[in-house]
C-alpha cells in the first residue's frame, strides 16, 4: 500500500514537472509580430515555404521579425473553428463557401471577395481522374466513369467542401455533352455515382481508398492532390484530364476582427498581398497549384494541361447558390441517392 | 499450442482467445509497425524526432496527466458515493457520470465549443478576462477529462458493489471517520481495480482524437496533441510519417502497462 | 445529515462524498450537455421531427444500432472468456496479452480505421482469405461490426477481470467436488457472480460503438442507405453549419445511449443491493 502510493506520487510529481516546462515556453514569445494562418490540409508544404519567403522579405522592409503560425485540417471544420473562436489572422481555405460562412459568422467584413485580385484566389486548382497506370480501363472523360465495371472512388460532397467541385466539374461536362438538358444531366451524375465504391468523408480517405486499399479504377481528385499522390508513387498511377473541368478557386481573407483587435491588419494584407508577387506564383506552381498569374501559369504548360475547358462557379450562379441547389437537404445530391 | 497450465485443463479456450487476439490485436499491431518502418530505420528515427512531434507528445502527456488526476479523485469518490450509501437518485446519478462515454466524440467536441465559443452567452467575459479555453491547452484538457470521465469510477463500481458493506459499516460502528474508513477498509479493496482504471485512462486519454480535433483548432506546435498531428500528417500525404509517429503512441501505452505489471507484481509479492 | 437514517447511512461521510460527485459531475457533464440541449431548441418540434425522420438519417440509426450491439455482443463473448483465460490460466505469453487489451484505447481512431481497412480490402492480409468466400469485409457492415470490435475490446475484459480476481476458486472447487459439470459451474456459480461486471462492459462498448465515428468512416465506405453511421450525419450537418439539426440527431443518440446506460445501471445496483443485504 505504501509503496504504491509512493510510485503514484512520484509519477505525478514528475508529470507536473513535465507541464510546468511546457508552461514556461510559451511565455517568451511576445517580443516578435506575430501571425496565425488558418488553412486546409494539403496547403502545408506550400505555405511552409511561403512563410520562409514572406518571413525574410518582411525583414528586409521593416526590420520586424515575424512569427507564423500555420493551422491544417478539413476546410470546412476550419471554417466553424474560427467562426467559434480560433484566432486566425488570415484564412486561407477551399473554397469561398468557407471563408463566407466566416464571414456569415461577423469576423469578416462584406465585399472581402474583390478585396484580393482574381476574387481573393491567388492560385486555383483543376478537377481531373487519378488512373491506374497504363489506364486499363480507358477512362479519359466524364462520360467513361458511367460505364459497367469501371469503380470510381470520390469522398462525399456532404462531409468534403473539396468534393462539392467534383460534383460540379461532372455537372458541368453533362450541361455540355446534354445540351443542359436536367434530366440527362441528373442521369449522368445518378450513374456516376452509382459506381461509386467508396464515398469516404474527405479527399486523403479517398485517396487512401485508391492508392494503399487498392479500390476502384478512377479517382476523382484536385489536380495538386493527383499531383502529391503521382510524387509518392512515381510508378503506377497516371493522371487524366476531362475535356471539361472546374476552376477551383481557394479563396483567401483577412479575418478583420481578429486583425483589428490584435493590430495585426497591415501585416495580414501584405501576407495575403505576398501570395501574388512573381516569387509566390511560381512558388504555388511549384507545388502544383496553377498560379492565377496568366503569364506565370503559361510558363507550365509541361505541367498543366492548359486547353482544358473550364467552367467556375460564377457559372452556377455563384457557392450560396449551387450549395442550396445541389448540396443541401433535399438538394440534387440527395436525390441522387433518394432514386 | 503447447503450454504449461498450472490450474485448469481446457485448452481449448485459451487457444479461442489467443486466436481472437491475434486477429483483432496483434495483426493490426504488426501492421502499424510495418507501416512505420516502410522507408528504413534512419526515415523512422528522423520523423519521430521531428520538433513538432516532440511539442505534441509533450502537450499529449501533459494533458494525459491532468485528466488521469482529475478523473481519480473524481472516480474514488463517485465509487465510493453509489455503493457505500443508499439514496434517492443514485441510478440516475451513475448514468449521468457514464455519459461521456455514449456521447460520440463528435458531439463531445460540439458541446464545449458551444459552451465557451464565440457563439456562447459567456464568451464575452471570457475574453474581457483574457480567458482561453475553445482552441487552447484548457479546452484541450477539458475535452480530455471529458471523454475519460467514467473511466475509474466504473472500474471501481462494480468490484466495491460485489465486496458489499459490511466491513466499512462495522468499521463505523467502532467509530471510525469515513476518512479512515476508506484507507484502512475500502482502499486495500480497489488497489488493483483502481490501478487498472488508471491505466485504462491514460491509454484513453493519449488516444482522444474525435473531441479534442474539434476544439483544438490545429495550431502546430501549439494545439496539436499526438493523435491530431498524426492526423494531419496522414492528411497531408505523409502516410508513413503517421504511422511512425502513431507507433510513438504504441510505444508509450506498451510503457504504461510494464509500469502497472511491475506495480502490480512487487505489490502482490508483498501482499503475500 | 446521515444521522437521520442510521439503517439507510451507516457509513459516515455522505455529504462530502456526494457533494464533490454531485459538483464534478455537474461541471464535466450536465452542464456542457445542456449546451446541446438549448442547441437543439432553436429548431421547432415539427423540424426536430423532420430532421430525424429523415430517411437518410433513421436508415443511419440502424446501421449504427445492429453493428454496435452485434460488435457489444461479441465483445461480451470474448471479453468474459479474455478474462477467464488471463485470470485462471498461466500460459507462455500471458503477460503480452495482458498488456495488449489496451493497444485499441492508445491508437489514434484514425490509425485504427487505416489498419483495419488496408487488412480487410480483397488484397489485405485478412481481406485475402475472405474474398474466395465471397466475404467482404472493408466497406460493408460487416466492416463496420469489425471496427466497433477493435475499439470495444478493453471494455469487458477490464470490467470483469478484477471481480473474477477476487472470486476465490474455492467456491467452484466446492461445486466440482459434489459433481457439478463445468458448463454447470459457470452458469450457476460464476456467471450471477460476473453479470453486473459484464453487462455494465457490454454497456459501455455498446455505447462507445454508437458514438465511434474516427475508425468507422474509414471502413465503412459510407455509402447513404446502407453503410451511413449516425454520427457521419452529424458530421455532414456540422459542415453546412447547421448546429440546429446536427444537435437535434445527437440528441436522439444521446437519449438512446442514456437508456441502455440506465438499464445497466440499474441490474449493477440491484445486484448491489442484494450484496449490501
Amino acid at each position: 500500500m505504501r509503496r504504491f502510493v509512493k510510485t503514484a506520487a512520484l509519477c505525478l510529481a514528475l508529470a507536473l514537472c513535465l507541464s510546468g516546462c511546457g508552461g514556461q515556453e510559451a511565455a517568451q514569445e511576445e517580443e516578435t509580430l506575430s501571425l496565425t494562418n488558418v488553412s486546409y490540409d494539403p496547403t502545408r508544404e506550400f505555405y511552409a515555404a511561403y512563410n520562409e519567403m514572406f518571413i525574410a522579405g518582411w525583414k528586409e522592409k521593416t526590420g520586424q521579425t515575424v512569427e507564423i503560425t500555420q493551422s491544417h485540417g478539413g476546410s470546412g471544420s476550419q471554417a466553424i473553428s474560427v467562426s467559434q473562436g480560433l484566432e486566425a489572422d488570415v484564412v486561407t481555405l477551399a473554397l469561398e463557401a468557407d471563408v463566407q460562412a466566416v464571414a456569415d459568422a461577423g469576423l469578416i467584413e462584406e465585399g472581402w471577395l474583390d478585396e484580393f485580385p482574381q476574387q481573393s484566389a491567388p492560385y486555383t486548382s483543376a478537377i481531373v481522374f487519378l488512373v491506374r497506370s497504363g489506364n486499363p480501363q480507358n477512362i479519359h472523360d466524364w462520360d467513361d466513369l458511367v460505364r459497367e465495371g469501371v469503380g470510381v472512388i470520390t469522398p462525399n460532397p456532404k462531409t468534403s467542401g473539396g468534393a462539392r467541385w467534383n460534383f460540379l466539374a461532372a455537372w458541368a461536362y453533362g450541361e455540355i455533352a446534354y445540351d443542359g438538358d436536367q434530366a440527362q444531366i441528373e442521369d449522368l451524375l445518378t450513374r456516376i455515382y452509382q459506381n461509386v465504391l467508396v464515398l469516404d468523408s474527405g479527399a486523403r480517405g479517398s485517396t487512401t481508398s485508391f492508392v494503399e486499399n487498392g479500390q476502384g479504377d478512377v479517382l476523382i481528385a484536385w489536380e495538386n492532390e493527383a499531383y502529391l499522390t503521382l510524387q509518392e508513387y512515381p510508378e503506377g498511377y497516371e493522371i487524366v484530364t476531362p475535356s471539361v473541368s472546374i476552376l477551383c478557386q481557394p479563396s483567401v481573407a483577412v479575418v478583420d476582427e481578429v486583425a483589428n483587435m490584435r493590430g495585426t491588419q497591415e501585416l495580414a494584407a501584405a501576407y495575403l498581398e505576398g501570395l501574388y508577387s512573381p516569387e509566390a506564383q511560381h512558388l504555388a506552381a511549384q507545388y502544383y497549384y496553377r498560379p492565377s498569374d496568366q503569364t506565370i501559369l503559361q510558363e507550365y504548360g509541361d505541367v498543366f494541361d492548359l486547353n482544358i475547358q473550364m467552367t467556375n462557379i460564377e457559372h452556377f450562379g455563384g457557392w450560396a447558390q449551387a450549395q442550396e441547389r445541389f448540396f443541401a437537404d433535399g438538394g440534387i445530391f440527395d436525390q441522387i441517392y433518394e432514386k | 499450442m503447447e503450454q504449461q497450465r498450472t490450474r485448469k485443463k481446457i485448452n481449448g479456450l485459451v487457444v479461442t482467445a489467443m486466436a481472437f487476439v491475434a486477429l483483432f490485436l496483434v495483426l493490426p499491431l504488426i501492421f502499424v509497425v510495418v507501416q512505420a518502418l516502410r522507408e528504413g530505420v534512419s526515415a523512422y528515427v528522423s520523423y519521430i524526432t521531428e520538433e513538432y512531434a516532440v511539442k505534441a507528445l509533450i502537450l499529449t502527456l501533459q494533458t494525459t496527466v491532468v485528466a488521469v488526476a482529475v478523473n481519480t479523485v473524481f472516480g474514488l469518490f463517485a465509487a465510493w458515493t453509489v455503493t457505500k450509501y443508499t439514496f434517492r437518485g443514485s441510478k440516475l446519478l451513475t448514468t449521468a457520470m457514464d455519459l461521456p462515454l455514449s456521447v460520440s466524440p463528435v458531439i463531445a467536441g460540439l458541446i464545449f465549443i458551444l459552451t465557451f465559443g464565440r457563439s456562447s452567452p459567456i464568451y464575452p467575459f471570457l475574453t474581457q478576462h483574457g480567458i482561453k479555453i475553445v482552441y487552447a491547452v484548457p479546452g484541450i484538457m477539458i475535452a480530455t477529462i471529458f471523454t475519460t470521465f467514467p473511466y475509474i469510477s466504473r472500474e471501481l463500481i462494480p468490484v466495491l458493489s460485489a465486496q458489499g458493506r459490511d466491513e466499512e459499516e462495522a468499521a463505523a460502528l467502532m467509530g471510525a471517520g469515513w476518512l479512515s474508513i476508506f484507507k484502512n477498509v475500502t482502499f486495500p479493496h480497489i488497489k488493483w481495480p483502481l490501478l487498472y482504471g488508471i491505466v485504462l485512462c491514460t491509454a484513453r486519454a493519449m488516444g482522444e482524437f474525435g473531441a479534442v480535433s474539434i476544439l483544438s483548432g490545429h495550431l502546430r506546435g501549439k494545439t496539436n496533441t499526438l493523435p491530431l498531428h498524426i492526423e494531419i500528417l496522414y492528411n497531408e500525404f505523409h502516410y508513413t510519417q503517421a504511422f511512425a509517429v502513431s507507433s510513438i503512441l504504441v510505444m508509450l501505452a506498451v510503457l504504461v502497462l510494464i509500469l502497472r505489471s511491475v506495480i502490480e507484481h512487487r505489490g502482490r509479492k508483498k501482499e503475500m | 445529515m446521515n444521522a437521520k437514517k442510521p439503517s439507510r447511512r451507516a457509513i459516515p461521510g455522505f455529504g462530502v462524498s456526494l457533494g464533490v460527485t454531485v459538483t464534478l459531475v455537474s461541471l464535466v457533464v450536465l452542464i456542457p450537455l445542456c449546451s446541446l440541449v438549448v442547441s437543439a431548441a432553436q429548431l421547432t418540434p415539427a423540424q426536430f421531427w423532420e430532421t430525424i425522420t429523415r430517411g437518410r438519417v433513421l436508415s443511419s440509426f440502424e446501421v449504427s444500432l445492429v453493428c454496435a450491439l452485434t460488435a457489444a455482443l461479441i465483445n461480451l463473448a470474448m471479453g468474459v472468456l479474455l478474462a477467464w483465460v488471463l485470470v485462471r490460466y498461466d500460459f507462455p505469453g500471458k503477460r503480452i496479452l495482458d498488456g495488449l487489451i489496451e493497444l485499441p484505447f492508445a491508437l489514434p481512431t484514425a490509425i485504427a480505421g487505416i489498419t483495419l481497412t488496408s487488412l480487410t480490402v480483397e488484397g489485405g492480409w485478412i481481406g485475402r482469405i475472405f474474398a474466395p468466400l465471397g466475404i467482404d469485409i472493408a466497406y460493408t457492415r460487416l466492416g463496420i461490426t469489425v471496427a466497433l470490435i477493435f475499439v470495444g475490446i478493453p471494455f469487458v475484459v477490464r470490467s470483469v477481470q478484477p471481480v473474477l480476481e477476487k472470486l476465490e476458486g474455492s467456491y467452484e472447487e466446492a461445486a466440482g467436488l459434489m459433481g457439478a459439470s463445468r458448463g454447470y459451474i459457470f452458469l450457476h456459480v460464476i456467471w450471477p457472480e460476473l453479470r453486473p461486471a459484464a453487462l455494465t462492459g457490454f454497456g459501455l462498448a455498446l455505447a462507445r460503438g454508437l458514438g465511434e465515428y474516427g475508425s468507422v468512416v474509414f471502413i465503412a465506405g459510407n455509402k447513404p442507405y446502407s453503410t451511413e453511421i449516425v454520427p457521419l450525419m452529424i458530421m455532414s450537418q456540422l459542415q453546412e453549419y447547421d448546429y440546429g439539426e446536427a444537435t437535434a440527431i445527437a440528441l436522439v443518440m444521446l437519449a438512446v445511449a442514456f437508456l441502455i446506460l440506465l438499464a445497466m445501471n440499474a441490474i449493477q445496483l440491484r445486484a448491489a443491493r442484494r450484496a449490501g443485504g
